[in-house]
């Protein structure tokens, strides 16, 4: 994770967002769309971070935290979406409350094209798991856009993934000079 | 060892713990030693269960949180051994019975007949508490352990690669769930 002194205001919008309606359990795979979301998970003593193997355990963890009185959010990036296909079957089961925040690859000004089979095949995947998608298309609606999801997810049991468009994420640099 | 004896003696000794089964004959002896409504049962999400219960046990500090499942489940998800550690919650008990064998699709050889070793390979993720237990007997002290909430233990149960008549739970999941929450005096939502 690397150490932005200045995180983008997005970023920490989301994580204001997360706040607000009193998130518990925030479990991730590393990703540096949601580092500022991540490093502020781990820093809040009322929030319990969970560092994940695998984009699917972070599901099934969010099922377990609902089941046991707390709301989870999954961070994770479009290329772990399709890890997590079959435990989505979870969710839909027995109808949990469920909110993954996912940061897109594989769409705008996407260098790796090994990021693009998953991540044109994102919004869709979700979809036919049951899953709503919202996105955020701008920077400024960020905090909109996941505090009405949170409302989806938690006040009328949806489940519901956020996508946050690679615009709005901006380009990799991943050439180090 | 006897499956079902091992986990009716188990569950009897433990009748606070929040239960949480993977899919498959596990969730047949949990349901075969009496339904409770703090019971959690999987009916598919192979590989989710330990998760879920780490979900749960994060929550729930003060109640112990028991997952049971099969070597092939927790193969599914052995990952999730390696971010259970990390977080090592104290409440937590991961008991695996192990036959060797994938019961419920034929009876295949599982990668614990077929050179894995278990416990080392939970020992090795960091997980504190780990052991391998080969009699019924031996539940005793584990519920008392469970019931301690002291440390994130894994057991590996050594179980018969037999096949006890089916007890299938509910398969109803808002029911399940809804029923879950409620014994923990929580809403639907």
């Amino acid at each position: 994770m690397n150490a932005n002194p200045n995180p983008p205001p997005w970023q920490k919008d989301i994580f204001q967002a997360i706040k607000d309606a009193g998130v518990q359990q925030v479990a991730y795979v590393p990703d540096a769309g949601h580092s500022y979301v991540i490093k502020s998970a781990i820093a809040d003593p009322e929030i319990t971070d969970v560092v994940l193997t695998t984009e699917e355990e972070g599901v099934a963890v969010a099922a377990g935290a609902w089941l046991g009185g707390q709301r989870a959010v999954l961070l994770m990036q479009s290329s772990g979406v399709g890890n997590c296909m079959n435990m989505f079957s979870l969710l839909s089961a027995a109808d949990i409350p469920f909110l993954t925040i996912v940061t897109m690859r594989g769409e705008y000004a996407e260098f790796n094209p090994w990021q693009a089979p998953m991540g044109r095949a994102t919004q869709a995947a979700m979809e036919l798991m049951g899953i709503h998608v919202m996105r955020v298309r701008r920077p400024e609606d960020a905090h909109e856009v996941v505090s009405a999801a949170l409302d989806g997810a938690f006040m009328a049991g949806a489940r519901i993934a956020v996508l946050i468009g690679q615009d709005v994420i901006g380009r990799k640099k991943w050439e180090r000079n | 060892m006897d499956r079902r004896l091992f986990v009716a003696r188990l569950l009897a000794k433990t009748p606070d713990a929040l239960v949480v089964t993977g899919l498959g004959s596990a969730s047949y002896d949990v349901f075969a030693a009496g339904d409770r409504d703090h019971n959690y049962y999987l009916w598919g999400a192979m590989g989710g269960a330990s998760s879920v219960a780490l979900g749960i046990a994060l929550a729930q500090p003060t109640r112990p949180v028991v997952v049971i499942t099969g070597d092939g489940e927790q193969m599914m998800g052995i990952g999730s051994l390696a971010t259970i550690a990390a977080k090592s919650p104290a409440n937590l008990s991961i008991v695996v019975l192990d036959n060797g064998h994938y019961g419920e699709t034929g009876m295949q050889r599982s990668h614990s007949s077929l050179g894995t070793d278990l416990v080392a390979v939970a020992r090795g993720f960091g997980i504190a508490q780990v052991q391998q237990l080969q009699t019924v007997e031996q539940a005793d002290a584990l519920a008392e352990h469970i019931n301690a909430r002291k440390a994130t233990t894994f057991v590996q149960a050594l179980v018969h690669a037999d096949e006890p008549p089916r007890a299938l739970p509910p398969r109803d999941g808002p029911f399940i769930k809804n029923r879950f929450r409620s014994a923990l005096g929580l809403q639907p939502f």
